[in-house]
């Protein structure tokens, strides 16, 4: 039977949702071992033994994975991929900066952002933006893999009782150092486990608009926020509430899309929500021909009564 | 300091790419191409950094047919002193892994201090070669670069991550991926699309570089997604909050 090995992201203390997705891929293709990678991280390697359908748990403490450096870790990840025979990563910006490197160093072309596990070696992804499927077939003798998170159910956190064995690798590279971080903190959901999602587009002209237009929806429903490209790159909002096909991948059970007109970038990350609301005050704007329910109406009018009326 | 740009030509960002009925791919025939956007942002960048005077020369590199010259050539125009097309028969799709092995055969005879390319490319959405140059020359790497600066012999790369943003210094030779906000890339003068005709453009194959690009993926199909249809129009708020009730969402 193959033996998979996940990368686990976690912040030292518990295990993030994305990794659970990633595990019911590689249960698809083996048995499951995780790596938890991080410097005092005993208990996120506690957490990680308790997921189901793990068998094992190599636990790599040390300084040098402190921030998850990918020229620390790659090398770790490769001399573990001696013994196992897939790599599966989440296609998060933490599994998209890792796992390649770890495919070169393994010479190995990897299999980015898969949908499903068609058989041992074949798997479908999206490319263009998710305006098509392939369904690919590797060659490789080992497997480098990432997973889109919002195509695989997660795995159960709790009910596994997996060995947990410490390992170490090669020392630091020594070539890059972490400086430093600017996380948002919020108080909502966050967006790629949320299940409601309000979304605000270039419509909402200006940063104080937007969060006085779509933040009293979004607390109303309890509901994340996220943004179109547009509404980023103007500067209503920080990059990490970007949705499309460049930025974060959702899959809510209620996306409501507020001013944002649809281009395809922006459908290639929210397109597999359960329900699509739209409000545009344009009725011929595409964001229509994807949605289930729309309204065509003048936001600034219409957000505050909704907000008003729920 | 010398930067090599990497840049991919790829289906231009406002076409909708269409599937071939036979499920062999997307159909590209008489569809407008142009360089990839995230590597216009990295060709900016190189620009940038020769403009503050930390580049001195920036080499453009691209991997694909024939008329990736074009891609090329957009690049010149923009600022890069010169152009090197490793070129591909037409069709031929090089993947990621292969083009790291020639861009690092590339960098092995231009050793710039810096390389620099988009994240991704807009038609496969691998998002690897900069992280697998990285890997195969031993480098660090700063993906999803939002702002660059150079200090002495490092870099300093503020990244876009899920979480907001990130900063990580590197030692210099490093390779820098771009994202979207890193910078705004300027459009060619119609002088510099006359100028950059003239600059030197050098025509290579992966044998040069004694890379074999035999693909390691199969593509078995490619077919459309499921498609979504148009669900209904409500008259007002209030028919959109009824049904959002009778959702169990409110």
């Amino acid at each position: 039977m193959a033996k998979t090995l996940v990368w686990v992201e976690h912040d030292n203390a518990s295990v993030k949702d994305a990794t659970l997705a990633v595990v019911t891929a590689a249960a698809q293709l083996g048995e499951v071992h995780l790596l938890v990678a991080g410097h005092n991280c005993a208990a996120a390697g506690a957490a990680a033994a308790q997921i189901a359908g793990v068998a094992k748990v190599h636990v790599a403490d040390d300084a040098a994975y402190a921030n998850g450096l990918a020229e620390n870790v790659a090398p770790l990840i490769a001399q573990l991929m001696a013994d196992h025979d897939a790599f599966l990563a989440p296609a998060t910006t933490t599994g998209k900066n890792v796992a390649p490197r770890v495919a070169a160093l393994l010479d190995v072309m990897q299999v980015s952002d898969i949908l499903s596990v068609e058989g041992p070696k074949t798997f479908t992804r999206p490319i263009y933006a998710g305006n098509a499927i392939a369904t690919v077939e590797s060659s490789d003798a080992k497997l480098v893999i990432t997973v889109r998170g919002t195509a695989f159910a997660k795995a159960a956190a709790t009910g596994g009782s997996a060995a947990v064995e410490a390992v170490s690798g090669p020392a630091a590279a020594g070539t890059s150092s972490y400086v430093g971080s600017e996380i948002a903190k919020s108080e909502r959901p966050e967006l790629t486990s949320a299940k409601i999602i309000v979304s605000g587009g270039r419509a909402l002209k200006d940063a104080d608009t937007f969060q006085a237009t779509i933040f009293p929806l979004a607390d109303k429903l309890g509901a994340g926020v996220g943004a179109s490209r547009a509404a980023v790159d103007a500067g209503y909002v920080p990059n990490d509430y970007q949705v499309g096909q460049t930025g974060k991948i959702v899959a809510p059970e209620v996306y409501v899309a507020v001013g944002i007109s649809g281009a395809i970038q922006h459908l290639a990350g929210m397109k597999d929500s359960k329900t699509i609301i739209a409000i545009n005050k344009d009725e011929d704007a595409p964001i229509f021909q994807v949605s289930d329910i729309g309204l065509v109406a003048d936001l600034f009018n219409a957000v505050p009564e909704l907000t008003g009326k729920l | 300091m010398k930067a090599l740009v990497c840049v991919k030509r790829v289906i231009d960002y406002n076409v909708k790419p269409r599937v071939k009925s036979d499920g062999t791919g997307v159909d590209l025939a008489n569809v407008k191409m142009s360089m990839n956007p995230f590597d216009e942002i990295a060709v900016e960048e190189a620009i940038r950094l020769k403009e503050k005077g930390v580049v001195t020369e920036i080499v453009a590199l691209s991997v694909g047919p024939a008329k990736a010259q074009e891609t090329l050539r957009t690049a010149l125009a923009m600022g890069a002193d010169r152009a090197i097309l490793v070129q591909v028969e037409d069709g031929v799709e090089v993947e990621p892994l292969a083009v790291a092995k020639i861009v690092k055969g590339v960098a092995g005879e231009e050793a710039p201090g810096l390389i620099i390319t988009g994240k991704q490319a807009i038609d496969d959405d691998s998002n690897q070669v900069g992280q697998m140059v990285a890997a195969l020359m031993d480098r660090p790497q700063g993906t999803f670069a939002n702002e660059v600066t150079v200090e002495g012999d490092s870099v300093v790369v503020k990244r876009e991550i899920d979480g907001g943003l990130e900063t990580v210094k590197l030692a210099l030779p490093a390779v820098v991926t771009t994202d979207l906000r890193l910078n705004e890339p300027r459009y060619a003068s119609l002088p510099n699309i006359m100028k950059a005709k003239s600059k030197p453009l050098a025509t290579k194959a992966p044998a040069d570089y004694g890379v074999d690009i035999a693909p390691r993926l199969k593509t078995l199909k490619v077919s459309e997604p499921p498609v979504r249809s148009a669900g209904i129009k409500v008259a007002d708020v209030d028919a959109l909050v009824a049904k959002l009730k009778e959702m169990g969402v409110a």
